[in-house]
């Protein structure tokens, strides 16, 4: 695997309740593959999607796929549309915005979107 | 027995041919059949079937698929066949028709559709053992069976198009042939002289003796009465096992003569324009047995289709749509051993006044001729060696064409050589002659019905689905009129790639591209570089790259460095998503065999993971309900007791399936198992455009399946038939015969060369089958790649293919032995240890099922909204 040196000791933070919630350690940035997602547990049980594009920038859903019910938005696939990040839903292949959790093919539909950082 | 017509008024037909069928359909159409009681007699052991593609037969198409009916059809219009029991009189006076066994019906209308019967010349010795005719199924098995038990040399009598089909027939069949034909050239109907000439020559480099200007004048037998040869008219003796004879057919009117209806004098039960019978209204005669009101009795299927039509009009009496037949064109196009020929219009040129304009390379067997009135009206033309613009041209018949005549006959490349395109037809211009469907009612299909594919306007309009031989021009039409109307044909893999899934292979293969970033970012449509792509390309260029990796320098394991993020998510994870976020477990079972140690493992396995087990479509066993953290636990003991990967989630070969072969079958001729697990073993890990399914049967009698399959494998006495394109689903197709009798080292060889085509040239998600009618060509387009090896690139294919196998390594046992992987295999990156809390089972017939859970989630309930 290859990973920048400088990055390894980064955590990755997600925002409990945002705006002004804690700031809630969850891994190494290490553990991102750009591309790719990963789960994380809240401490009040919820399920955050993360995930890092190859720019660097990290993006935090919620995990539950709202159309199938399974938690599993972090094994979806990534990319850009009209240069907005998305993940699609590994199991019906519905786009989500990675920003704002909207819905791209269903307009009343949306999911929590999380703040991110790393630190 | 007599059966009484009641109230209901009674339509007879007498013979169940193709034009009979149709004529059945008409009167489907017409509600006919429920106000008309409708009996059927038919002479043949089994109902109509496609004679125009008999000789399919020979590549595999079983008697059942020629069929053209059903007996859902019968039933639903409450049809009476009678199967095998043909008309033997007619009283015209009592209007009774009674049958072989016996039975005798009234009618009030009676429609003969008794076909023609092949002509065979008053030649001593034509009836020998050894003496056949080619015009029925039983006629092909009678031949097949012959040519097998005791013949090695075969001629046909008759070069025109039945002789050549014959001929071609029997070199399928493995023996030597010859073609004896009367006139100076081949096809005399519908090729002139100079067609002919680049005929024979393609024909004679094929293989086959031509023997023209030649006679047959007798059949030369053995003492017990069998053929052995054939004295000609110039003297001369040919050795000989087997004869067909194929010089012409005749209308089967002996029916009608005997009941005193009027025939032709050189034969045909004549009718009127509406194709009732000039004697007695109550009689009609449609299809090759009727000499029709132009005086002309038709040999082909798209006029009698016309008749077929006309005469159900007439008999529904319906006054504001009442065709007539006047003529028809006699436009026919041959490919058969691979050379297409076709004629048209005036192909002779017998219109007063008409010009040629020829083109010729004999050295290429190519030869085009159009035949031009004064006026520059197209009317009619010779296509030999190259028939790609028939579609086209035929259509144009009859109207001035938007380019010079000169530009039409050069080939493509030659100077100013135009490709006229559907698109310069006017919308009168009959593009399907066999269902008379125009421009318009194709267009039309596309504008006002919506369809967008060409299966849709082929359901919806029947266009192409007679003799195929406008299919290409059909598409054409179709992706024309989509543009048209705005629809933009972007042939581009997805919105981050302008280019075809083929075109990024060509791109990666030549340029060595390593990475998915580097080849969006070089060759990705200029608002896509740059950025992350998306989930259609990610997986598509990633298949690319590991389908080439060893070839172009990358690790083949699919989880490696940026390789990983690219992977569809079921390969990220080395197993199948199912609905709850839980996955199964397929371990490769090659060729369906398994020890009972190794079914012991599997059930200790799924035993002690609380696993649901089923028996899979594919001949394996697939466990279900793993959460993502036991994945590897489960692997780990299947890679100790000697299981891999089955690659159930990826784009790759799944299943060879067999059947048990000779090894126990009494019927088997070689051991299916052995190589099913060879094939399984070969190709195995190999990724694809979509998923590849093998098996391989031990006879003809295909227990395991192999014609449904991209590539199925059916013994032969003499080694291994290859069929490839077969696929089940939602759209099944019966895979086609690609090459015959091969020996283990030639079946593997043609194999690899097949299936890096098709990796190659293939659209994302493409089966085989999809593929095969989609390539230009087709079938024997990818024959002549792969058996012929006629681009040139054989040798690099089957490279490819070697550096594939030698590279191969189950890509579980690399994952459990990396721990950094392994990671990855987990509900939650901060709690490895655990489980996700929403997948949960209930029991279910003593295993466990998915609970699914049906909450309310953010702002609508699940449930209704899952089926998207
Ligand atoms: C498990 C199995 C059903 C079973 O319990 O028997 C199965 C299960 C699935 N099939 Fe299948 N197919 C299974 C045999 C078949 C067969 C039979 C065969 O292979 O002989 C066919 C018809 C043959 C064929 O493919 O031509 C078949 C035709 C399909 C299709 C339609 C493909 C097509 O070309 O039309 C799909 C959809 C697709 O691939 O796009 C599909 C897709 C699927 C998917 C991947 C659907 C999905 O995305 O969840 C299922 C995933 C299985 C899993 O989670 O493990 N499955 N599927 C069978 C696994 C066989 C194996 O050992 O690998
Ligand atoms: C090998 C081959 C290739 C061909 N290729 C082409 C091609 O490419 N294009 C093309 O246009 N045409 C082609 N033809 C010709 C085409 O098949 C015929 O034009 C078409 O089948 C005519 O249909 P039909 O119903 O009139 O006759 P048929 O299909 O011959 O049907 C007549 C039926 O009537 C039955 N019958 C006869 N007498 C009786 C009776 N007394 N009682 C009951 N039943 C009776 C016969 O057994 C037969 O089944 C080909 C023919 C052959 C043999
Ligand atoms: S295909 Fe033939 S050899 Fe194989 S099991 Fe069936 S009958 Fe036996
Ligand atoms: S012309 Fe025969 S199917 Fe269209």
């Amino acid at each position: 695997m290859t990973l920048a040196p400088e990055t390894t000791d980064l955590k990755v933070q997600i925002r409990l309740d945002s705006p002004e919630g804690a700031w809630f350690t969850v891994c190494d940035l290490s553990r991102l593959l750009p591309g790719r997602g990963v789960a994380a547990l809240l401490p009040d049980g919820r399920q955050v999607a993360l995930f890092r594009d190859r720019g660097g920038r990290l993006y935090g859903i919620d995990n539950r796929d709202p159309f199938g019910g399974a938690a599993v938005l972090s094994r979806g696939l990534t990319g850009t549309h009209r240069g907005r990040p998305f993940v699609a839903s590994p199991l019906l292949k519905q786009r989500f915005d990675l920003e704002s959790g909207q819905c791209l093919d269903d307009e009343s539909v949306r999911v929590t979107a999380y703040q991110v950082r790393s630190t | 027995m007599t059966a009484t017509p009641g109230a209901t008024p009674t339509i007879v037909l007498v013979g169940h041919g193709m034009v009979g069928q149709r004529f059945l359909e008409a009167l489907g159409e017409r509600g006919l059949t429920a106000t008309h009681r409708v009996v059927v007699l038919c002479e043949e052991p089994r109902p109509a079937y496609d004679r125009v593609a008999l000789t399919s037969y020979f590549s595999g198409r079983t008697p059942e698929e020629l069929s053209m009916t059903d007996t859902e059809f019968i039933e639903a219009h409450g049809i009476e066949l009678y199967v095998g029991d043909p008309a033997e009189t007619i009283d015209r006076a009592a209007r009774k028709v009674t049958a072989r066994s016996g039975q005798v019906f009234e009618y009030d209308t009676l429609v003969l559709a008794t076909g023609s019967y092949p002509f065979v010349p008053p030649v001593p010795g034509k009836d020998a053992e050894g003496c056949f005719v080619y015009r029925t199924i039983e006629d092909l098995l009678a031949i097949e069976a012959y040519a097998k038990a005791k013949a090695q040399v075969g001629a046909v009598v008759g070069g025109g198009l039945l002789g050549l089909e014959a001929a071609g027939a029997l070199k399928g069949l493995g023996l030597t042939s010859h073609i004896v034909e009367f006139a100076p050239r081949l096809m005399p109907v519908q090729v002139d002289e100079g067609g002919g000439a680049a005929l024979l020559r393609t024909i004679e480099d094929m293989g086959l003796t031509v023997h023209t200007g030649v006679g047959t004048q007798e059949i030369v037998v053995d003492e017990a009465g069998a053929v052995t040869g054939m004295k000609l008219s110039d003297g001369s003796e040919l050795a000989t096992d087997l004869v067909v004879f194929s010089a012409g057919v005749r209308p089967r009117d002996q029916l009608a003569r005997d009941c005193g209806l009027t025939v032709g004098e050189r034969g045909g039960i004549t009718v009127d324009e509406q194709c009732r019978t000039v004697s007695d209204p109550h009689v009609f005669a449609i299809g090759e047995c009727a000499l029709a009101a132009d005086g002309r009795v038709y040999g082909l299927v798209a006029p009698g289709y016309e008749q077929a039509e006309t005469a159900a009009a007439a008999i529904a009496a319906d006054e504001t749509d009442q065709p007539t037949f006047t003529g028809a064109d006699l436009s026919t196009k041959l490919k058969l051993l691979g050379v297409d020929v076709a004629s048209f219009g005036d192909a002779h040129g017998t219109t007063e006044d008409c010009l040629d304009v020829v083109y010729s390379d004999s050295r290429a067997g190519l030869y085009k001729k159009l035949v031009i009135g004064r006026d520059g009206t197209l009317l009619g033309g010779i296509l030999v060696g190259d028939a790609d613009a028939y579609g086209t041209l035929r259509a144009l018949t009859g109207s001035v064409p938007p380019v010079s005549p000169e530009s039409l006959v050069l080939p493509a490349g030659a100077g100013s050589g135009a490709q006229l395109g559907p698109s310069a037809l006017p919308d009168e211009a009959i593009i399907c002659s066999c269902h008379n469907v125009s421009k318009g009612t194709i267009r039309g299909a596309v504008t006002g019905h919506s369809c967008t594919t060409v299966p849709e306007v082929k359901k919806c309009t029947k266009a192409g689905t007679g003799c195929g031989s406008c299919v290409k021009v059909l598409g054409q039409l179709v992706t024309a009129e989509l543009e048209a109307s705005g629809v933009e044909v972007d042939k581009g893999l997805c919105g981050c790639f302008s280019q075809t899934r083929e075109e990024l292979y060509e791109i990666v293969l030549a340029l060595r591209i390593s990475t998915y970033q580097d080849l969006l970012d070089r060759y990705g449509r200029e608002d896509a570089r740059g950025g992350d792509g998306c989930e259609v390309c990610k997986p598509a260029v990633g298949s690319v790259i590991a389908s080439l990796a060893p070839s172009i320098g990358v690790s083949g394991y699919v989880l490696d460095d940026e390789q990983a993020a690219l992977q569809d998510s079921n390969d990220h994870f080395l197993a199948n998503l199912q609905k709850n976020g839980s996955y199964s477990v397929v371990p490769r079972i090659p060729g369906g065999e398994i020890t009972p140690e190794g079914l012991i493992v599997i059930g200790e396995i799924a035993r002690d993971f609380g696993l649901y087990t089923k028996i899979t479509g594919g001949q394996r066993i697939d466990m279900f309900g793993a959460r993502v953290e036991q994945l590897p636990l489960i692997w780990t003991r299947l890679v100790d007791a000697g299981f891999e990967s089955g690659h159930a989630y990826g784009k790759a070969l799944r299943t060879v399936k067999s059947c048990v072969g000779q090894t126990w079958c009494r019927y088997g001729v070689q051991d299916s198992v052995r190589m099913a697990i060879d094939l399984e073993l070969r190709y195995r890990g190999l990724r694809s455009p979509h998923k590849l399914k093998s098996a391989v049967s031990g006879c003809a009698r295909e227990c395991a399946e192999a014609q449904s399959k991209d590539f199925g494998v059916i013994a032969t006495s003499n080694g291994w038939n290859l069929y490839v394109g077969g696929n089940g689903g939602a759209t099944p197709r019966h895979a086609d015969l690609l090459a015959q009798d091969l020996s283990d080292a030639e079946l593997v060889r043609l194999i690899d060369r097949f299936l890096m085509f098709y990796i190659r040239t293939a659209d994302r998600l493409e089966r085989t089958s999809t593929w095969l009618e989609r390539i230009p060509g087709g079938l024997d387009h990818v024959r002549d790649v792969v058996v012929e090896d006629s681009l040139g690139i054989c040798e690099e294919l089957e490279s490819l293919m070697a550096d594939h196998v030698a590279h191969y390594a189950d890509e579980w046992a690399t994952t459990i032995s990396d721990p950094e992987k392994l990671a990855r295999f987990v509900s939650f990156v901060n709690a490895p240890d655990t489980p996700d809390p929403v997948v949960g089972f209930v029991p279910e017939r003593d295993q466990i099922k998915p609970d699914l859970p049906l909450l309310t989630i953010g702002h609508r309930p699940l449930e209704g909204s899952a089926q998207r």
